[in-house]
């Protein structure tokens, strides 16, 4: 039954089913009769390149027009809110920095903002973590928008922007692993501080990165801006206005593309967002095009931001001062990577046996949380992520959700490819930048 | 802190494969002696009832008073609807009849005093044993116009459906699906109330808080991870 060597063909109770896998369009197209079979399902994913993770999209097609298109999602689902409700609430910060790979320190941030809410110690964060946090925070944005640059590109036609976003992208996971050890999934940020103070040398390397960028960023819009095919890709593709993106509940950049400046940052200010100066870039397109420009311009924001944050810096302690809630340990990096410093070690045993406990209970144990729930939320590379934590006056979170902005931009698919055209479902799919790792969690 | 050297007459399982020293656990015991989530410290949480929950006494303080009023001169209805008031750091919640939710969320969208435009989140939680009515649907309204938050909360028992508020805030399509595929909650009114996370035809929903994590066989190898409350025991 096979029609070539490429897309095999079976009949199942379903009608005629033909595997693809590229190259071979015009052998399908030919074993078609157009005239009794006018409508084909394209089963899009879970393992495409263009499709940002392991995201399904069964799409019906009459000629090269969508008709309908179904997301499916969960390939990628791995049950890190159940597992939460099983560590301690120190430990969870491990977890969810494993949700969005591409904005760990986001993650971790909207945690350890949740959990010390529910503690009620949110004012008693030092200045020096604050400034950190919002540090890292947009080097992460960076990271994250670069990482969207270079795979959009990839996936309309320039090849060369995916290798130069991730070479930029690497620069940046260096200052992370300068840091904490780790490029992703650092636990980092953790409640009530962070797992060890910012190096002099990464402090360097930052404002290396700060001179460096900027170079490149001209270089990107030269390459891309102008050039026809990518405006022809993106503009008027895809495009959803502001009704349509609060009625299914987009935020981020997609959001501001459309013209509406909602950004949590300046909106709902939380780490001291407000003692920074930057704007909210927008356009007013509400397309791919519109999307492409929020983006290069929120990078040059993030840097104006890492710049006024290195600025603030100060010495001063990174935890919190309530002993029952600061991690008693103080890391060293060594060449085996991060661990306690061998001089603390040293402090703890010698010291007395009262801290030693102190010390034990709280590692093992952890700390108890006042029963109660909240919600915080704070402004992702991807639009609002939101946690909402509850707990029971235990030492582990009772339930903590994630509302993702991938998860829920994601349902804007269908709308924005319903009525166009193949190719344009790439270039709509890939402008919400979804991260399967945190839709599916 | 010592590893048991396991019950009499049974060797510690695993122990000559030279894998870690496992032994069965206990049947009426989970680890360090404790039931109900795995407590890996095992110390606390040895019973804990969750304090109840009680209506906060007016003034609520910051904007709740304004939204509370304007809530409830546009919805007359509203002393049927809620069950109560509650601010806790900083934070209001509206305890709705399920009933009522429709309605409620309509007022709140649309009421010139209220905009809450953007329904952030619609998420579930399992009071398993401390509550009657076990599942607690949580949503989280944003007002942008007035950049305010208010949580809406409906309690439901199990078996018990909660009609479903995609007619007013389409976004709840998906994370409504999430609390049926994970809660089993069910959404009346939901346009295509089909699992989301996990495969189609998976059994149980794994959020409760009567699920176990882990110990689910393992498709295609034929291998099983043993719950976490099983995987080492210290006594």
């Amino acid at each position: 039954m096979t029609t070539s060597e490429y897309a095999s063909e079976r009949e199942t109770t379903e009608g005629r089913v033909f595997t693809v896998t590229g190259g071979d369009w015009d052998s399908l197209t030919a074993s078609v009769d157009p005239l009794s079979n006018e409508k084909i399902v394209v089963n899009m994913g879970p393992q495409h390149p263009s499709t940002h993770g392991v995201l399904r999209l069964v799409l019906e097609l009459e000629g090269e027009t969508v008709t309908e298109c179904r997301p499916v999602v969960g390939y990628l689902h791995t049950g890190i809110e159940k597992n939460l409700e099983y560590r301690n609430w120190t430990q969870g910060v491990t977890f969810v920095t494993r949700m969005d790979y591409l904005s760990n320190m986001s993650n971790e941030v909207a945690y350890c903002l949740a959990v010390e809410k529910l503690l009620g110690v949110t004012d008693q964060i030092t200045e020096r973590t604050n400034t950190i946090r919002v540090m890292f925070m947009e080097l992460q944005r960076i990271a994250s928008h670069l990482v969207w640059l270079a795979t959009t590109g990839m996936e309309l036609g320039a090849i060369s922007m995916m290798l130069y976003g991730f070479r930029e992208r690497e620069y940046i996971l260096d200052i992370f692993e300068e840091t904490s050890g780790l490029r992703m999934n650092n636990g980092y940020i953790r409640p009530g501080g962070l797992a060890q103070d910012l190096p002099e040398s990464a402090v360097k390397k930052i404002r290396d990165f700060l001179k460096y960028l900027p170079k490149k960023l001209k270089e990107y819009e030269a390459m891309l801006s102008g050039q026809v095919i990518w405006q022809q890709r993106t503009q008027g593709v895809a495009v959803l206005d502001v009704t349509g993106c609060l009625a299914l509940g987009i935020t981020g950049p997609v959001l501001r593309s459309a013209g509406l400046p909602w950004d949590l940052r300046k909106t709902m200010p939380y780490c001291g967002y407000e003692n920074y100066e930057f704007d909210v870039p927008t356009a007013t397109t509400g397309d791919v095009w519109g999307r492409y420009l929020v983006r290069v311009a929120e990078i040059r924001e993030s840097l104006k931001i890492v710049e006024q944050a290195l600025d603030r810096l100060r010495p001063g302690p990174i935890w919190i001062e309530d002993k029952k809630i600061a991690w008693p340990s103080q890391l060293a990096l060594g060449l085996d990577g991060l661990g306690n410093s061998l001089e603390h070690v040293a402090k703890i045993m010698g010291q007395s046996m009262e801290s030693l406990i102190h010390h034990f209970k709280l590692v093992t144990e952890g700390f108890r949380v006042p029963p109660g729930q909240v919600y915080v939320a704070i402004e992702h590379p991807r639009g609002e992520l939101g946690v909402h934590a509850v707990s029971d006056g235990g030492t582990h979170p009772y339930r903590v959700h994630y509302r993702e902005p991938s998860f829920v931009n994601l349902q804007a698919i269908p709308a924005m490819a319903e009525g166009a055209l193949l190719a344009d479902v790439i270039a709509g799919g890939a402008s919400l930048d979804p991260v399967m790792g945190g839709c599916d969690r | 802190m010592s590893i048991q050297s396991g019950t009499e007459g049974s060797a510690p399982v695993g122990a000559e494969l030279g894998a870690p020293a496992q032994t069965p656990p206990s049947p009426d015991k989970g680890m360090f002696g404790v039931k109900g989530t795995g407590d890996v410290s095992g110390f606390g949480r040895l019973t804990r009832p969750r304090p109840a929950v009680f209506s906060s006494p007016r003034p609520y303080g910051e904007y709740f008073d304004d939204v509370y009023d304007a809530l409830e001169e546009a919805y007359p209805a509203l002393s049927e609807a809620i069950e109560k008031v509650v601010v806790d750091r900083a934070e209001l919640t509206l305890h709705v009849r399920a009933e009522h939710i429709v309605e409620v969320c309509q007022v709140m969208r649309d009421d010139a005093a209220l905009r809450f435009e953007l329904c952030s989140s619609v998420d579930a939680v399992d009071y398993l044993g401390s509550d009657e009515r076990r599942f607690h649907i949580a949503y989280q309204l944003t007002s942008m116009t007035y950049r305010r938050r208010v949580r809406l909360e409906v309690a439901v028992a199990d078996g018990v459906t909660v009609p479903s508020v995609t007619r007013v805030y389409p976004t709840a399509d998906w994370q409504e699906r999430e609390i049926y595929d994970m809660f089993g909650v069910v959404f009346a009114g939901h346009p295509n109330l089909t699992r989301i996370l996990m495969p189609d035809d998976w059994e149980g929903h794994p959020q409760r808080k009567d699920y176990p994590l882990g110990g689910v066989p393992v498709e295609y190898k034929g291998a099983e991870i043993p719950p976490p409350d099983q995987r080492r025991v210290y006594q």
